[in-house]
């Protein structure tokens, strides 16, 4: 019970955060409004043929590439309390060893919560309506969140082995913005050479991608392979990722929590 | 009692020839109210003894309690009995100072109302209260460190560690941060301090433990140590025609052969005396009709002590050791 009410302390911190620098809130909004807006009219010739346009194909893109992002975002702010003293500080508290750790990735979830309304909301002014039920939007949603939630704890243990905060994020970057465009977030995977649909199709933001349009009613998967298990069980696959995710990370993050010496 | 032991511990970083001893078989104790100063230079291994005590950081072998608990075997039950302030203000520069004090009560497992009531009353003893409602990034050096401080004491600890509490600060940051300090030995808590600065020691400490190289290599009080290396002796500055003569009478009152700095017409002479060979040297020099330019009873700094002690001053550079001063990227 101690570990849980240690966690949420430490989530409160970075809600805290937000109240007292309200900037850090709106940027990292606005960012992704931006992508929606410029994606939105930019590429629309992309979604020629499309039912309802290229947008319907677009948030489903945009919200996974948005929620991958949190890796960098807990990496940095981990990494940032490590060069602070923070964590040390944390360590010689009586709390329990995965607090701080489960703390920030709560906190980071919560933060993708509101983040990803406000892209709803952006995406809606200029068009987008998914056609399922409430039911599997909310399924939609609630995939996002867990996706960037599991990614989070790929971000402590960047955090916690990294040495600088400046750097983190840089090397956050290199392997999410790559993750994101070899997929088929926003553009269709058949026009890539045949070795990257390959990838691309094992990409865990493909299949995200993929489950989500899925549950938000829209089944066009912007190529994929014909067959192929993550094309055709998107959803389970993704699943499957944020478990081996969250399996490999989690014990990694805490150890590492527990035995740093930064 | 002893609050704290350390006994025999050793803790190296790194591998074959690079390997460096940040503790080479280190012991060290703290009897039950009083302040230990760990004196050393940079990468003498002072932050590498803290981080042991304070359960941060594992030693490759030895032993060590706190309060007669464990720190190897049960950090957890240490963790609820000290406090720890490091060289660097560990507190969320975003939030306030307030907040701040309220997480830390929190995380102490105080219940919210305990938590506001102490962070309110830490603020007061600091003369934190009017930047309460601040940013920390907004506060000037001093008062992070004093915040530092306030939040290490939330639970009122038995035992306190600071590492180098004053490093970086301005002499007045330093005056009130000493000031403070004061405050917290006079309500009897045990205190182990490291710090580059001999004043400091000088100031805070009981005792002094001098280290250098991961070993303790003198300890004692601050007198102690300055006896250690010789007690005092006597200064005397005359015209370079006295010279001679005022060297015989020096020699005399000190009953051993003054050594002389010619260029400066300085002599010195050890004296075991104090105060009436300084009244003797006068009289005689006076019915010598020898004038004195400069005369002074000096005892040694802690500077000659550590001069004497390691063969190079305190504040001599080192060069960086990686893992022994806790920013650098050691590891367990």
């Amino acid at each position: 019970m101690r570990a849980i009410s240690d966690s949420l302390v430490i989530m409160k911190r970075q809600l805290l955060q937000l109240t007292r620098v309200p900037e850090v809130l709106i940027f990292n909004t606005i960012q992704p409004v931006m992508f929606v807006l410029l994606f939105r009219y930019v590429f629309a010739g992309l979604g020629a043929g499309i039912k309802g346009g290229y947008v319907q194909l677009l948030m489903p893109g945009i919200f996974v590439q948005t929620v991958t992002f949190t890796l960098a975002a807990t990496a940095q702010g981990m990494a940032q309390d490590m060069e602070k003293g923070l964590i040390d500080r944390f360590r010689s508290l009586p709390i329990s060893r995965a607090a701080v750790v489960t703390g920030r990735t709560l906190g980071d979830g919560l933060l993708n919560i509101v983040v990803i309304a406000v892209m709803g909301t952006a995406g809606f002014i200029v068009g987008w309506r998914p056609t399922s039920g409430l039911l599997k939007i909310g399924l939609g949603f609630l995939m996002l969140l867990l996706f960037g939630y599991a990614l989070s704890w790929a971000g402590i243990f960047t955090g916690l082995i990294a040495k600088d905060a400046r750097v983190v994020a840089n090397i956050s970057f290199l392997f999410t913005f790559p993750l994101t465009f070899l997929s088929n977030a926003f553009a269709s995977t058949t026009s890539m050479p045949k070795a990257l649909q390959y990838v691309a199709e094992w990409n865990p933001v493909s299949t995200m991608v993929a489950a989500v349009r899925q549950l938000f009613g829209f089944h066009n998967m912007f190529g994929v392979t014909k067959n192929s298990f993550p094309s055709t069980h998107p959803i389970q696959t993704s699943l499957l990722y944020m478990v081996l995710i969250m399996a490999i990370f989690v014990p990694l993050s805490v150890r590492r929590y527990k035995n740093t010496n930064k | 009692m002893k609050s704290v032991v350390a006994e025999n511990l050793v803790k190296t970083y790194g591998k074959g020839e690079h390997q460096v001893r940040a503790l080479d078989d280190l012991s060290i104790d703290v009897e039950e109210g009083t302040v230990l100063s760990i004196l050393g230079p940079n990468g003498a291994g002072k932050t590498t003894t803290v981080r042991v005590l304070a359960t941060l950081l594992k030693p490759d072998s030895g032993h060590a309690t706190v309060g007669g608990i464990d720190v190897i075997k049960d950090p957890k039950r240490v963790r609820e009995i000290i406090g720890l302030s490091g060289q660097y203000a560990a507190v969320d520069e975003t939030l306030t100072g307030w907040d701040n004090l309220v997480m830390f009560g929190r995380l102490y497992h105080l219940s919210a109302t305990a938590a506001n009531a102490r962070a309110k009353e830490l603020l007061e003893q600091f003369s934190l209260t009017d930047a309460a409602k601040r940013p920390i990034k907004t506060f000037s050096g001093g008062m992070r460190r004093r915040l530092d401080l306030a939040a290490s004491l939330i639970i009122r600890p038995k035992v306190l560690f600071l590492d180098e509490p004053t490093t970086g600060l301005d002499p007045r940051g330093r005056m009130e941060m000493w000031k403070v300090i004061e405050g917290l030995v006079d309500e009897g808590v045990t205190l182990l301090l490291t710090t580059q600065y001999l004043e400091e020691a000088d100031q805070l400490a009981d005792e002094i433990a001098v280290i250098d190289r991961g070993k303790v290599i003198a300890r004692g009080t601050s007198d102690q140590l300055k006896t250690q290396i010789g007690g005092e002796r006597l200064e005397l500055v005359v015209a370079e025609s006295d010279l001679s003569a005022a060297k015989v009478i020096a020699d005399r009152i000190g009953g051993t052969s003054s050594t002389i700095d010619a260029g400066l017409r300085k002599i010195s002479t050890p004296v075991t005396t104090g105060g009436n060979a300084l009244i003797d040297l006068l009289r005689e020099l006076d019915a010598a009709k020898i004038h004195p330019l400069d005369i002074a009873l000096k005892r040694p700094s802690l500077d000659d002590v550590f001069m004497s002690l390691t063969g190079h001053a305190a504040e001599e550079e080192k060069p960086e050791v990686p893992g022994v001063k806790g920013k650098k990227g050691g590891r367990k």
